[in-house]
C-alpha cells in the first residue's frame, strides 16, 4: 500500500515537471512580452490541476492496460501463427482508429474548404461534405495499409530505411503532380493521424511481435509502425487531390 | 462549480466515443479470432478506465486553461500592431527579422508542448524498457522536443517569407537519409517513429493557432493555404535530433571507454 502511494506521488510530481515548461512559456510571453495580466486565474488553475491529474492517470493506465494488451495480443497472434489474421488485425487497428480521429475530421473539413476555394470541387455544402468524407476514408485506408506493411516488415525483418526511403521518393513524386493547394494539407495529415491511444497500442504491438519472433530485435524491428502511419497519408492525400 | 463538473463529464463521454472503435476492434479480435483469456484481466480493465479518465481530465484541462490562452497569445504576437509593421506586403517579407518574438514563441511552444505530449511519454517509456535502460526517457523526450521546437520556428519563418513548403521538406528528407547512414542501427526505427508521435493532443491545436495567426495577419498569405505545413515541420526535425542524440551518446560512450582504457594502462 505504501509503495503504491509512493509511486502515485512520484507519478504526480513527474506530471507537474512535464507541465512546468508550458506554464513557464505562457507566463513569460503573457506577462513579459505581451505585458498583459493572466485572465481568469481560477479557471487556469482548475485547468492545470485537471491536466496534471489527467496525465498521471493516463501514464498509470498505460502501464496497467494499453501496453499489456498490445503485447499480449502480439504474442497470441504469433502463437496462433496465422499471418492473414494478424494482417487483418493490423489493418483494422490502423483504419478503425484513424477514421474516427477528431483531429483528422477537422483537417478533412479544412481541406474541403481549400478545395472549394481552389475550384477543384463545387463550392456547395454537399460537395464539400463528400470531399471531406472521401478524404477521411482515404487517410484511414492509408493508415490501415501502413500498419499492414509495417507488420509485414517486422515479420520478414526488412530494414526500415529502404521502405521509408521509397516512401519519401513517393512523396516527392506526388508533390510534383499534386495540385498546389493540397500539398500543405497532405504533408500535415501525416502528423495528425496518430492519436494518443493508437500510439501506445501500436508501439506495444510492434515491440511484442518483434520480441515473440525469433531472430528479431525489438529495438531494431519493433519500432517503426508509427513511421509508416505518418508517411502513407501524405502520398494518399496527394493522390486523392490528383484524382479529384 | 456544477458547470465545471458538467463540462468534465461531457468531456469524459466524448473520450469514450473516440475510444469505442479501438475497444471494439480489440475485443472483436480477442473474442472471435484469438479466443484466449487475457492474463490479469481486471488489472487491464482498470488500466483502460484510467486511460479514459486520464485523457478526459487532460483534454478538459487543456480546453479550459491552456488552449484559450495560447491561442490568444498566438494571435497577439502575430498582430501587425505588436510587430510594429505597416500592413503592406513588401515591408512584411523584407522585415522578417521583426518577427523574432514569433520565432521565439514558436520555439518555446513547440518545445514545451512536446514535453507534455502523452503519446511521446508512452513511446519513451517503451523505448527505455526495450533498450534495457540504454535510452533514457527524459533524454529522448528532450531530443524530440528540441526537434519540434526547431521545426516549428523554421515553419514560422517559412510562413513569414512565403517560400514553398516542399523545398524545405524535401531538403529535410535528404538530410534524414544521409544521417540514417551514419546513425547507430538500433535508433533508426525509433527515430523515424518519433516524427509521427510528437504531434498530437497538446501540440496540434496550439501550433495550428500559430499558423493561422501568422498567415491571416501577413498580407498576401492565405490562411487556408499557408497556415498548413507547421505540423509537417514538427514531424520532420525530431527524426534528425533523435538520431543526433543517439550519435552523441554513442560518441560520448566511446570516449568514456577510451578514457577508461587509458587510465587502466596508466595504473
Amino acid at each position: 500500500m505504501k509503495a503504491l502511494v509512493l509511486q502515485l506521488f512520484k507519478s504526480l510530481t513527474d506530471s507537474v515537471r512535464d507541465l512546468l515548461p508550458i506554464i513557464g512559456v505562457i507566463a513569460f510571453f503573457q506577462l513579459l512580452v505581451l505585458g498583459q495580466p493572466i485572465p481568469n486565474l481560477l479557471e487556469l488553475l482548475w485547468g492545470i490541476l485537471l491536466v496534471v491529474l489527467g496525465l498521471t492517470l493516463f501514464v498509470q493506465g498505460l502501464k496497467l492496460g494499453l501496453f499489456p494488451i498490445g503485447e499480449t495480443m502480439a504474442w497470441d497472434f504469433a502463437a496462433k501463427g496465422s499471418v492473414v489474421w494478424l494482417l487483418m488485425f493490423a489493418f483494422a487497428l490502423g483504419f478503425g482508429t484513424t477514421v474516427a480521429e477528431p483531429a483528422l475530421i477537422a483537417v478533412a473539413e479544412e481541406a474541403a474548404e481549400v478545395a472549394a476555394m481552389g475550384g477543384m470541387i463545387l463550392d456547395a455544402p454537399d460537395a464539400r461534405k463528400d470531399y471531406a468524407e472521401g478524404l477521411r476514408y482515404t487517410v484511414a485506408l492509408s493508415v490501415g495499409l501502413a500498419i499492414v506493411v509495417g507488420v509485414l516488415r517486422i515479420l520478414r525483418g526488412w530494414p526500415i530505411q529502404y521502405l521509408i526511403i521509397s516512401g519519401y521518393i513517393g512523396v516527392v513524386i506526388m508533390t510534383a503532380f499534386a495540385p498546389k493547394e493540397i500539398i500543405g494539407i497532405a504533408y500535415d495529415s501525416g502528423g495528425v493521424t496518430t492519436s494518443t491511444i493508437t500510439v501506445p497500442l501500436v508501439t506495444a504491438l510492434g515491440v511484442g511481435l518483434a520480441s515473440s519472433i525469433e531472430g528479431r530485435n525489438p529495438m531494431i524491428d519493433g519500432f517503426g509502425l508509427i513511421a509508416f502511419a505518418s508517411l502513407t497519408p501524405m502520398i494518399f492525400v496527394m493522390g486523392y487531390g490528383i484524382l479529384l | 462549480m456544477s458547470g465545471y463538473l458538467l463540462s468534465l463529464w461531457s468531456s469524459f463521454l466524448s473520450t469514450i466515443d473516440d475510444v469505442m472503435p479501438i475497444i471494439g476492434i480489440l475485443v472483436g479480435f480477442q473474442v472471435l479470432v484469438l479466443r484466449k483469456t487475457i492474463p490479469h484481466l481486471p488489472q487491464v480493465l482498470l488500466g483502460f478506465l484510467l486511460v479514459l479518465l486520464g485523457l478526459a481530465f487532460f483534454l478538459e484541462g487543456l480546453e479550459r486553461a491552456l488552449f484559450p490562452l495560447g491561442k490568444i497569445m498566438a494571435e497577439q504576437l502575430t498582430a501587425p500592431d505588436f510587430l510594429g509593421l505597416t500592413g503592406d506586403e513588401t515591408s512584411m517579407s523584407e522585415h522578417w527579422q521583426a518577427f523574432v518574438w514569433v520565432y521565439l514563441f514558436a520555439f518555446a511552444i513547440g518545445f514545451s508542448t512536446t514535453v507534455a505530449e502523452p503519446s511521446l511519454i508512452a513511446v519513451a517509456i517503451k523505448a527505455n524498457q526495450v533498450s534495457a535502460g540504454a535510452i533514457k526517457p527524459w533524454g529522448l523526450r528532450i531530443a524530440v522536443a528540441l526537434g519540434v521546437a526547431v521545426g516549428i520556428s523554421l515553419g514560422a519563418f517559412r510562413i513569414v517569407t512565403g517560400t514553398p513548403l516542399h523545398y524545405y521538406i524535401i531538403t529535410g528528407y535528404v538530410f534524414v537519409l544521409i544521417q540514417t547512414w551514419f546513425a547507430p542501427r538500433t535508433i533508426i526505427a525509433l527515430a523515424y517513429d518519433s516524427g509521427g508521435v510528437t504531434t498530437s493532443t497538446v501540440t496540434v491545436p496550439l501550433v495550428a493557432a500559430l499558423g493561422l495567426g501568422l498567415s491571416s495577419n501577413i498580407p498576401g498569405r492565405n490562411p487556408l493555404l499557408d497556415g498548413f505545413g507547421l505540423i509537417a515541420f514538427a514531424s520532420l526535425f525530431p527524426m534528425m535530433t533523435v538520431m543526433g542524440y543517439a550519435q552523441l551518446s554513442e560518441w560520448s560512450a566511446k570516449r568514456a571507454a577510451k578514457a577508461a582504457e587509458r587510465t587502466d594502462q596508466l595504473s
